[in-house]
């Protein structure tokens, strides 16, 4: 049984890695890469790592994330301010 | 360097890896059989010893509690680093529209949220803060822990900004406080190491009677620690955001210069 949930979330976590990967709108990858850190959280999980899953679970899919939400919404920003000033 | 040739300098490169990668694989002992002698030792003594269920916080904080103290400072000199830098810099002003849009109420450029995801968000607002709490404080007994629960609580922070608006954010968040936080948990945390050194003559041992398996203050020292550590990173990491979101949303830099 826990090996059929800990292969299921190798498998889950691959296919997730890949997809940020694949998407190269930075916008779309910062929701995909959340969607990859809580399936990480679910892999720590069923290797019996509980206490790293649940700041993975933070970290991974709210943490990251915004990070890179307002990087790219500082940088798009300024790009909008350079079109108006010219 | 032309992409044919970066292609051709990365092949061996790869190929290297792989089979270094390969090689220590081959070597590593079977799945679900470990063998480290420390964390099997770990394992046998660690509840007898210190009457705390979870081994991995009884080990960061009290066998390895010295080395969770120097990561604690790492996060520490981190987020003290970030808020030197991001201070508000020559050429970036706060944009006077906005901070007045936001004292009369009115959101200026921001976008309003509905009124589901406000009372969503206003409703896990408690919640969030519980649930962090309930993590820090049972670092001993069950899986979480200081750094756990404080960055669930650094959330409580962020679960407003996205219900609400910035400035409702900016109004409830207590700059001068996390900063105090912050420092106050860093501090607790070295102290409780001195409280060891003096009654235990060693610095970092664990000085407090442990108390009985499965209560919530088993463990000695350690829920003292985790609490410390809770209020430290909660205190960072909303420090942190905050000094991010200020960045996008307040402050505009004159273009370049910077």
């Amino acid at each position: 049984m826990i090996e059929a949930f800990q292969i299921v979330a190798l498998v889950l976590v691959a296919a997730s890695g890949t997809a940020v990967v694949l998407v190269r709108d930075p916008l779309r990858q910062a929701v995909v890469v959340s969607f990859y850190g809580s399936l990480l959280a679910g892999l720590f999980f069923a290797f019996q790592a509980p206490d790293v899953a649940l700041s993975q679970i933070v970290i991974g899919s709210v943490g990251v994330p915004l990070m890179l939400l307002m990087a790219i919404a500082k940088v798009r920003k300024r790009e909008l301010e350079r079109e108006r000033d010219e | 360097m032309s992409r044919r040739a970066r292609l051709w300098l990365l092949a061996p490169a790869l190929a290297g890896t792989m089979a270094l990668v390969v090689w220590g694989f081959t070597g590593l002992a079977d799945f679900g059989h470990f063998q480290g002698a420390y964390g099997n030792l770990l394992a046998k003594v660690a509840v007898p010893e210190r009457k705390a269920t979870d081994i991995v916080v009884s080990t960061t904080f009290d066998y390895r509690g010295f080395d969770t103290l120097g990561e604690e400072m790492i996060l520490f000199t981190a987020v003290l680093g970030l808020v030197v830098l991001l201070r508000e810099l020559r050429g970036e002003q706060e944009e006077e529209e906005e901070a007045h849009d936001d004292q009369e109420g009115h959101a200026g450029r921001e976008h309003r949220t509905s009124d589901a995801l406000r009372i969503f968000g206003f409703g896990m607002v408690g919640p969030t803060v519980v649930l962090g709490v309930y993590i820090v404080t049972h670092g001993t007994l069950t899986p979480g822990g200081g750094f756990q629960g404080g960055v669930v609580l650094a959330t409580a922070l962020l679960v407003v900004y996205l219900a609400g608006r910035y400035a409702a954010m900016r109004k409830v968040s207590p700059l001068p406080l996390l900063e105090a936080g912050e420092a106050t948990g860093a501090m607790a945390y070295g102290l409780i190491g001195l409280g060891g050194l003096i009654i235990a003559g060693m610095y970092m041992k664990n000085f407090i009677d442990p108390g009985t398996k499965g209560s919530l203050l088993s463990g000695g020292f350690i829920p003292l620690l985790n609490i410390a550590v809770g209020l430290e990173v909660a205190g960072a990491f909303s420090l942190a955001f905050q000094e991010f979101l200020d960045q996008t949303i307040l402050l505009r830099g004159d273009g370049g210069s910077e």
